[in-house]
């Protein structure tokens, strides 16, 4: 039996607005046990990324997280006093980034940088931090990594700082890999090369992966199990077999019947109507009534609840709900 | 990087070269050589008394162009002159006025040292801490207090210093100079203080706005992710980062720690550099004046030209661009 | 004509061209918004701002009194809101009867607020007057050397090449040169008069926006529709009028704000070497510096000028903040 990683329940994060504060996170559950990779997915302002940094306290201000319980690797994180909390931060969870070139500080050698993350968590000397960062990127694939630890980010290419950011994540051990979008920035074949890199990691060392994405092709390549999100809230959760090869809530189908590569050549492109409605401007029930093909009389009233289906499949919709019923 | 160098120290020559001009125009056309000995000599001065004075201060030749030998004229007399630092003699005194600039300028730097360096000392530790606690009502104060100090003109620190700490609390002496070291400080404490409190409220806003913007960026948030402590996060790799733009502008300042400060040296008696000029204004002595707009020229284009290439060291992406 | 006529004549111009300007600008919903922001976040400060400003409009307006009645000199209605002759001989305390050294009777005993100077001069009727020099130092002065950068770092940005590179060059020259130094040397050739000091001031005070006109002029060259009207064949002033300098207007606002503050607090300095503008508050306060090694001290003239100067400066620096947060161009494009 793995042990679980990442437990998540309720998670509110809030940010003010012009009507008070909105809640751009609100009320997601998530689950995650030793070497699975779960991948959250869902287009821009959905609330992903929150939900990324919030596992580490990371919110910006003026966010707040405002609700709910993480506990990752067995420690209740938001309760944890700072001391702990900067311990759990790189030895629990570790989180990578989407833009390698401005999440890298540009002033220090990305050498520096890894031992840095080694001797915050790690009683070791200079020297044998030094080594340790070298067995690290080449551990990550950078070719020539003693002389690479002496290179300053910008002399990098794309490919290889997001290499250096995963090296620098990957140096105290940490059992959850967290990454926001970590290859949206990168040419699409280094793209495949970083995917592969992170399956092999977590292949070797049994870490857990939680993977923020939009991207349904790399969702495909990657996760074990998929966590689809919509307007701050998860729409539909499930094994990648079921959410993508069997969807059942109406804005996963639409997601996955909007992928140009599927769609048959010169037929128009199948579209979601309307756009995402903005944090605060939630339309009341289902947030998405108003783009939904299938919504009917409770839908514009009533948030739906979780309606479970086989095989630890769950979606969150008045429609399946009814199907399920009858 | 070599090449970048050889291009500006070319720009710089060119600068000095139009600096020369615009000080040639200043200076000789819009007050005629006759102005400038009557302002020397006497309102009421007879011609003749005139034409010598001129005659001995190199007034005579004419401006741009001397039909009978060309290349005998004030416009390449100024050029020869500036350029070779032959400044020759006051208008007012007739003193050489090289020599009285090599004796002004170290009780110039005998305070502008000081000053410049507990300035920055005081200026970078009192931001840090304020952009430490952004946000919070430590930051909002020190703003307002930032702001406030800004508003008040220099000449009210002088006479609020010099009232209160000279005169009322007999701290100080109020004005003078010595050139023995136990004896300087005494009356330089009192030009460094009031420079401190002029410069202190530009200098906080500034450089808080740096460290604050450095704060902000993603390579933070990494840091943060890593484990590191916000102390750690300021100190090492904001101060670190932000060194970059703080650099260009302390750099900039280093030329004036030698010309030191008019109103400063003026009100507190110090024979610098700052009050021989002041001198010069009061006596209209063009001559003097000329020669330290001149100097004060070149100081400021060598700054430039430093600053530049120390934003090359300090960045690595210049650097190793 | 009497010079007092002239000046009425050019304040009521330039309250002319205020006004129209306030009304062509309020069509405009980005500058109604930021306007209205402004009076949201600093009441206070542009209340000052304003007080200051209506003073210094009633010691602009003057006239003469019917022949036969009243003083022969042109009056302005500051002036004429204290008494007549409101002098006295020496020095006297606020709000006193007899004078400070001497105790000889006043003519107006009681009536001066701040107290009199030297002169006898009322010392509140000279501070309040001083808002005029201030706001002239701070307006002409910008009205000189704003149009200048625009018209050189405009040209520059624009046109490129051998301008750009003369430009350039003259910024450099003048640039390099130390302003204080500089100015002193232009009044002392120019005079020192008040427009004189403005135009000194002017033709210092002019470079650095031009170097940031010239940056963003540069940017804005390179902008699509710039592109797609000259490649439309719009000509080259109209692009640069109706395209390249309506996208200045809000770093203007903020250069004239901002130099403002920097502008009065130069004139200071200058008064203190004896090349200042008549009856500012540099003037003043370089005047009562020595009284205050008198003995029993004379505190109030000095106090006054400083007040009134701090009090302007700050309001300004205050305003100066609010509106360059405004007018920031993140924060404009995210409004718009």
């Amino acid at each position: 039996m793995s042990e679980r990683v990442l437990e998540v329940e309720g998670l509110v994060v809030t940010f003010p607005g012009d009507t008070g504060r909105t809640a751009v996170v609100d009320h997601v559950d998530l689950t995650l046990d030793a070497g699975e990779a779960l991948a959250l997915v869902g287009e821009s302002g959905c609330g992903k990324s929150m939900t990324a940094l919030s596992l580490l306290r990371l919110v910006p201000k003026p966010g707040r997280i405002e609700a709910g319980r993480i506990q990752i690797a067995g420690q209740d994180v938001l309760t944890l006093p700072i001391p702990a909390l900067r311990s759990l931060r790189g030895r629990g969870a570790a989180m990578v980034f989407q833009e390698p070139m401005t999440s890298l500080n540009p002033v220090l050698t990305v050498g520096a940088q890894v031992v840095e993350a080694i001797r915050l968590h790690e009683r070791v000397g200079a020297n044998a931090a030094r080594r340790r960062a070298a067995e690290l990127f080449a551990h990550v694939g950078i070719p020539d990594p003693e002389a690479r630890l002496d290179a300053y980010p910008h002399q990098l290419s794309g490919g290889m700082k997001q290499r250096a950011m995963i090296a620098i994540a990957l140096a105290a051990r940490p059992k959850l890999l967290i990454a926001d979008e970590p290859t949206t920035a990168l040419d699409v074949t280094i793209q495949a090369q970083i995917l592969d890199l992170l399956r092999d990691l977590r292949r070797d060392s049994g870490m857990a992966l939680l993977l923020i994405t939009h991207d349904l092709g790399i969702v495909n390549e990657v996760a074990d199990r998929v966590a689809v999100m919509y307007a701050g809230q998860l729409v539909e959760t499930g094994s990648r077999e079921l959410v993508l090869g069997a969807a059942r809530h109406p804005y996963t189908q639409g997601l996955l019947r909007s992928i140009p590569a599927l769609a048959p050549r010169g037929a128009r492109l199948s579209e979601i109507p309307g756009s995402v409605p903005s944090a605060g401007a939630w339309p009341s029930g289902c947030r998405f009534h108003p783009r939904c093909p299938r919504a009917f009389e409770p839908c514009p009233r009533i948030d739906p609840g979780w309606t479970e289906l086989r095989a630890g499949q769950r979606a969150r919709c008045h429609a399946v709900a009814k199907e399920e019923a009858s | 990087m070599l090449a970048y160098l050889a291009r500006r120290l070319a720009w710089g020559v060119v600068t000095v070269i139009g600096v020369l001009l615009f000080l040639f125009v200043l200076f000789f056309t819009l007050a005629t050589p006759d102005d400038i000995a009557r302002k020397a000599v006497g309102e009421k001065a007879p011609q003749a008394v005139l034409d010598q004075w001129k005659l001995n201060h190199g007034y005579d030749k004419p401006r741009f162009w001397n039909p009978e030998s060309p290349g005998d004229t004030m416009l390449a007399e100024h050029f020869r002159r500036m350029l070779t630092f032959d400044f020759g003699n006051s208008d007012a005194d007739d003193t050489p006025i090289g020599a009285r600039l090599r004796s002004g300028a170290g009780p110039s730097l005998a305070f502008t040292l000081p000053l410049f360096v507990a300035g920055l000392a005081l200026g970078i530790s009192l931001s840090l801490f304020v952009a430490f606690f952004r946000d919070t009502y430590i930051d909002r104060m020190g703003t307002v207090l930032a702001v406030l100090a800004m508003s008040v003109s220099m000449l009210l620190y002088i006479i609020g210093v010099q009232f209160l700490l000279g005169k009322l609390l007999r701290w100080f002496p109020i004005s003078g100079f010595d050139y023995s070291p136990d004896v300087m400080i005494r009356f330089l404490a009192m030009p460094v203080i009031v420079g401190l409190l002029a410069g202190i409220g530009g200098d906080l806003r500034f450089f808080r706005t740096v460290f604050v913007e450095e704060s902000g960026r993603d390579y933070v948030r990494t840091a943060r992710a890593k484990g590191c402590g916000e102390g750690r996060i300021m100190g090492r790799h904001v101060l670190r980062n932000s060194l970059i733009p703080i650099l260009t502008n302390v750099v900039m300042a280093i030329p004036f720690l030698f010309t030191g400060s008019l109103l400063l040296e003026s009100f507190f008696g110090i024979p610098g550099l700052g009050s021989i000029t002041v001198d010069a204004v009061n006596a209209n002595d063009f001559a003097t004046l000329r020669v330290v707009v001149y100097i004060d020229s070149l100081l400021f284009i060598a700054g430039q030209i430093a600053t530049d290439f120390s934003y090359t060291l300090a960045d690595p992406r210049v650097r190793f661009g | 004509m009497p010079l007092h006529i002239w000046i009425n004549g050019a304040v009521a111009l330039f309250v002319l061209g205020a006004a129209v300007a306030t009304w062509r600008l309020r069509r405009n919903a980005l500058w109604r918004e930021a306007g209205r922001e402004l009076w949201r976040r600093r009441p206070l400060a542009l209340a000052f701002v304003a007080l200051y400003s209506a003073l210094a409009l009633c010691d602009s307006i003057s006239w003469i009194d019917a022949e036969g009645t009243g003083v022969r000199e042109p009056r302005s209605l500051l002036v004429r809101a204290f008494p007549v002759d409101f002098q006295e001989a020496s020095y006297s305390a606020p709000l006193a009867d007899v004078e400070f050294y001497g105790g000889q009777p006043l003519q107006h005993p009681g009536a001066h607020w701040l107290g009199t100077d030297i002169l006898g001069r009322d010392v509140l009727l000279q501070a309040l007057r001083g808002a005029r020099v201030a706001l002239l130092v701070g307006g002409l002065t910008s009205l000189i050397a704003i149009p200048l950068a625009l018209l050189f770092g405009v040209a520059a940005g624009y046109r490129g090449g051998w301008l750009d590179d003369l430009v350039l060059f003259l910024i450099s020259v003048l640039f390099a040169m130390p302003g204080l130094l500089l100015l002193i040397a232009l009044i002392m050739a120019l005079g020192r008069g008040p427009v004189q000091v403005c135009v000194a001031l002017g033709v210092t005070g002019w470079v650095s926006f031009a170097r940031l006109a010239r940056g963003e002029t540069l940017k804005l060259r390179e902008l699509d529709y710039v592109q797609a009207a000259r490649a439309l064949g719009v000509s080259e002033l109209r692009i640069i009028v109706r395209h390249v300098v309506p996208n200045l207007m809000h770093l203007v606002v903020i250069t004239f704000v901002l130099m403002f503050s920097s502008l009065v607090l130069t004139e200071a300095v200058l008064a203190w070497l004896g090349l200042g503008i008549d009856g500012s508050w540099g003037q003043m306060i370089d005047r009562a510096r020595d009284e205050l090694s008198r003995d029993p001290i004379i505190w109030w003239n000095l106090t006054a000028a400083s007040a009134a100067l701090f009090g302007l400066i700050l309001a300004v620096n205050l305003v100066g903040d609010a509106v360059r947060d405004i007018l920031d161009p993140r924060t404009l494009r995210e409004r718009a």
